[in-house]
């Protein structure tokens, strides 16, 4: 029996009963674009089937339960202490259970990488401007991913009972708490009466492993079958335009490469968790309110909100026998708040800025998009100083500074900085877009001095090729909106504000470096 | 639309270059040796993993840089690093090696439909809310609105018991007038005497099961005892008559977030939470002189028994711990 034929015996089972052949062929040769930055969201989906498959067999010796036991384990320091049954197995875990030990770590350390490429999938998409229409929608997916991966997180590594954690948990209760009106019925609902109680342990489990793994699943399947769907954007070049797809068949250059990659991911996660020990809870030892560990840290992707919290004025106001506690709101929510619903509508911000409603699937370079990029960098400025702060302690141990100047430097850095950061990234994109300028219309510097017969040096320059001239050049450079105050017949129109913040914004979001044409060629040519 | 000018043409896909192995069948069969030998380290790694199962967990041996290591878990996470890793090294070489890397060019659709399509959508839409009636029949729509409504109260209710209301709770700690200072840990009532000026102690109120402490007590309990010499206080005659001898205590749990504030510089004499860094300065009834907290830690009013063993005098004049919406209100 040749290959094809037993092949087509097993096709033909399936296809009789789905008639997915015809399916299946056209998507067997489904194209993807090659590019390193397209790897990044592959990392955090690997990370995610990591965490199932490690989290998965954590549950299988993990008691999530608050019920109070002596330990009676092989660790030899906590003898005898009392502590949570979720702390006892989680050292069980540790010290009894063959592998569980690297278990734990691998789940940690692909919690961490699974937060990371997701961050770093996210500036690549906002950067490229890829989130552009018709992909809309699935960057709100992804903002979603993103903030249900910070909570997963944080459930995650409170979930041992250990002092760390339940100091973690402390804080958060303290935001519930904090909520005006209802904070407190809040708290009382979720920890089942005063913090801590017995039910949040159990309780934040069940969220844990299933509640929201089971979103996480959904809004996964969506985001990919919408990339699936709309066909992945791809880089500028020669021979790439917006109605076409360059790059390598599913079958089987991309299964290789992408299935290979997934063991390269775990590989490289088992690695880590091998070597580099992560979250020990046995140093820190059982949850009990009435102790702390000095230097407590959250995980990184907590970090900025915890450095936020730190940083923020000693503010409460009392109206009426109430409390409002800005010092906690405005860190913990309000500021929160505004930043993910800003990065959610950004897709339609800029489409109200440019006034640009077509389909895009050419991405973007960075330098060509000054605007956006500048905002990207502002924005990642805001949230690198606010996480420098949340590890205050740290910083001023290590580097022998006081804790006092790092509050002030970042308290004064997180208003500074940012618009710093903006101008700064902004001039650099123009530049860097003068430079291309400059390349396509006199060449590449090749570092050859000529001198000439009266004495003059010069450096030689030599033409840049074609494809190199076009890609340099490729990309559009859309006028500003014009938005006149006044309509045809002389008559103001409604919404004078509203315009004019727009036109404004529109000026801005267009200033660019005008990009070589054909002629400017031809005529430096004749020179 | 944007530039009448012409722009530089698209020289198109740059022309191809073959790989070695694609017309070298040695070149081939080399790289097709190269793919077996990564997928046979992949193997090895395995051997490692199942070898490194069975090494008893209480030998360590010393690898340079890392130092001392646990040789059961050192050679289970390297043995499923490399048998990982491998398999996908030998996977992306192959396909980088010997499968087709010629790019291909695939067309895209717009998304959007054809025009009948969507005409024929919107009429299809018009006709089923029509064909309903929902539009005309206001008696039905106003009564589902209600419907529905009123059973989205069901899961709000059926949540009711999740937790109990706050009531009084968050207001009142275990310290009663009278009641004994004891040690964390240890349990023993204290006299002036055992705290030496400068010394700093952790307490609880003494209770009838230390055994069993629960830790919702603890979190309202805990009190931090501290011995100054009574002249370094600058307190109002009020808060200056809790003190005893120059024993000075004030509620541990931080008033920010909740957080132990557990450091005590003996320099300054500043109590330190290092969750947020709140600073508070004990001669001056735990002011706050830095950080993000916005009230001082809640004092506590003690004295001695006729024994001479430390008691609260009365119980906390405030709530203890993080702020909340009716915190002041009666």
């Amino acid at each position: 029996m040749t290959t094809e034929q037993r092949i087509g015996q097993v096709a033909n089972y399936v296809d009789e009963r789905t008639g997915a052949a015809a399916w299946m062929k056209k998507n067997l040769q489904k194209v993807f674009p090659d590019h390193w930055s397209f790897l990044l969201g592959e990392v955090a989906l690997y990370s995610f089937v990591i965490l199932l498959l490690s989290g998965t067999y954590l549950t299988f010796w993990f008691d999530p339960s608050a019920r109070e036991v002596i330990y009676e384990g092989s660790y030899a320091p906590l003898e005898g202490v009392q502590m949570s049954a979720a702390y006892a197995s989680t050292l069980h875990i540790s010290f009894e259970v063959r592998g569980g030990l690297l278990m734990r770590q691998i789940h940690h350390w692909a919690a961490l990488i699974f937060m990371a490429s997701i961050v770093a999938h996210l500036m690549r998409v906002f950067f490229t401007g890829a989130f552009r229409k018709p992909r809309e929608g699935n960057w709100i997916i992804g903002i979603g991913l993103l903030t249900l991966g910070i909570v997963e997180g944080f459930l995650g590594y409170s979930l041992p009972d250990d002092l760390l954690s339940g100091t973690g948990i402390r804080i958060a209760e303290a935001i519930i708490q904090a909520i005006p009106v209802v904070g407190s019925y809040l708290s009382y609902f979720a920890f089942g009466g005063a913090f801590p109680g017995e039910a949040f342990i159990p309780r934040i489990y069940i969220v844990h492993v299933l509640l929201l793994p089971g979103a996480f699943l959904a809004l996964i399947t969506a985001h990919l079958m919408m990339v699936w769907y709309q066909k992945h954007t791809q880089f500028p070049g020669p021979g790439r335009t917006e109605k076409n797809v360059v790059g390598y068949p599913l079958m089987p250059v991309y299964m290789a490469k992408a299935g290979g990659f997934f063991f390269i991911v775990f590989g490289v996660t088992a690695f880590i968790s091998a070597v580099a020990s992560i979250n020990p809870i046995w140093l820190y030892g059982p949850y009990t309110p009435g102790q702390v560990t000095a230097g407590s840290q959250p995980d990184w992707y907590m970090g900025w909100l915890d450095g936020l919290v730190r940083m923020a004025p000693p503010l409460e106001t009392y109206f009426f026998g109430y409390t409002i506690s800005w010092n906690i709101l405005i860190p913990g929510l309000i500021v929160p708040g505004i930043l993910f619903t800003g990065m959610a509508l950004y897709p339609f911000i800029e489409s109200w800025i440019t006034g640009d409603k077509r389909e895009h699937h050419l991405l973007d370079r960075p330098r060509n998009a000054p605007n956006r990029t500048a905002l990207g960098a502002m924005s990642i400025t805001f949230m690198l100083v606010a996480l420098i702060n949340g590890g205050n302690d740290l910083i001023a141990t290590n580097f022998d500074l006081s804790i006092n100047q790092i509050m002030w430097g970042t308290r004064i850095g997180i208003i500074v900085l940012p618009p710093l950061a903006f101008i700064i990234t902004k001039r650099l994109c123009l530049s860097l877009q003068r430079a291309d300028r400059e390349l396509v219309l006199h060449g590449r510097e090749t570092g050859r001095l000529l001198r000439l017969p009266h004495g003059e040096f010069v450096e030689v320059h030599e033409p840049i090729s074609p494809e190199k001239a076009y890609l340099l050049t490729s990309h559009e450079q859309a006028p500003a909106l014009a938005l006149p105050d006044v309509d045809g017949r002389g008559v103001k129109r409604s919404g004078a504000l509203r315009n004019k913040l727009r036109s404004r914004m529109s000026v801005a979001h267009s200033e660019a470096v005008p990009k070589v044409s054909a002629d400017d060629l031809k005529e430096i040519e004749h020179h | 639309m944007s530039n009448e000018i012409e722009a530089i043409k698209d020289p198109g896909l740059p022309a191809h270059i073959h790989r070695k192995a694609d017309h070298d069948p040695v070149a081939a069969k080399r790289a097709e040796r190269q793919v077996a030998i990564l997928f046979g380290i992949s193997s090895v790694g395995t051997v490692l993993l199942i070898a490194s199962f069975f090494i008893p967990e209480d030998i360590f041996i010393f690898v340079p840089v890392m130092g001392s290591q646990n040789a059961h878990q050192l050679g289970l996470g390297l043995g499923m690093a490399i048998s990982l890793f491998f398999i996908g090294m030998g996977a992306i070489h192959w396909a980088k090696t010997l499968m087709p890397d010629q790019e291909v060019i695939a067309y895209r659709h717009e998304l959007r439909s054809e025009d009948v399509d969507r005409k024929e959508f919107v009429v299809a839409v018009k006709d089923g809310v029509e064909a309903s009636g929902i539009g005309r029949r206001s008696l039905i729509k106003r009564s589902l609105g209600a419907a529905l409504g009123l059973s989205a109260l069901s899961p709000i209710l059926l949540l009711r018991d999740l937790g109990p209301l706050p009531g009084n709770d968050l207001k009142e700690t275990s310290w009663k007038a009278g009641t004994y200072l004891v040690t964390d840990p240890g349990d023993r009532r204290i006299r002036a005497s055992d705290l030496e000026v400068g010394a700093v102690a952790q307490v609880l109120p003494e209770s009838d099961d230390p055994e069993h402490r629960k830790l919702n007590d603890i979190a309202k309990d805990a009190v931090l005892l501290i011995r100054l010499r009574p002249e370094e206080f600058n307190l109002d005659a009020e808060r200056l008559s809790w003190t005893h001898e120059g024993i000075i205590a004030f509620s541990k749990i931080c008033s920010h977030m909740g957080c132990a504030v557990a450091l005590y510089e003996q320099q300054t004499k500043h109590l330190l939470c290092p969750c947020h860094q709140s600073t508070f300065d004990v001669t001056r009834a735990a002011k706050v002189i830095f950080g993000p907290a916005a009230r001082p830690l809640p004092q506590l009013n003690i004295s001695v028994d006729g024994e001479g063993f430390l008691i609260a005098r009365t119980p906390f004049s405030e709530p203890v711990g993080p702020s909340f919406w009716g915190r002041i209100s009666s």
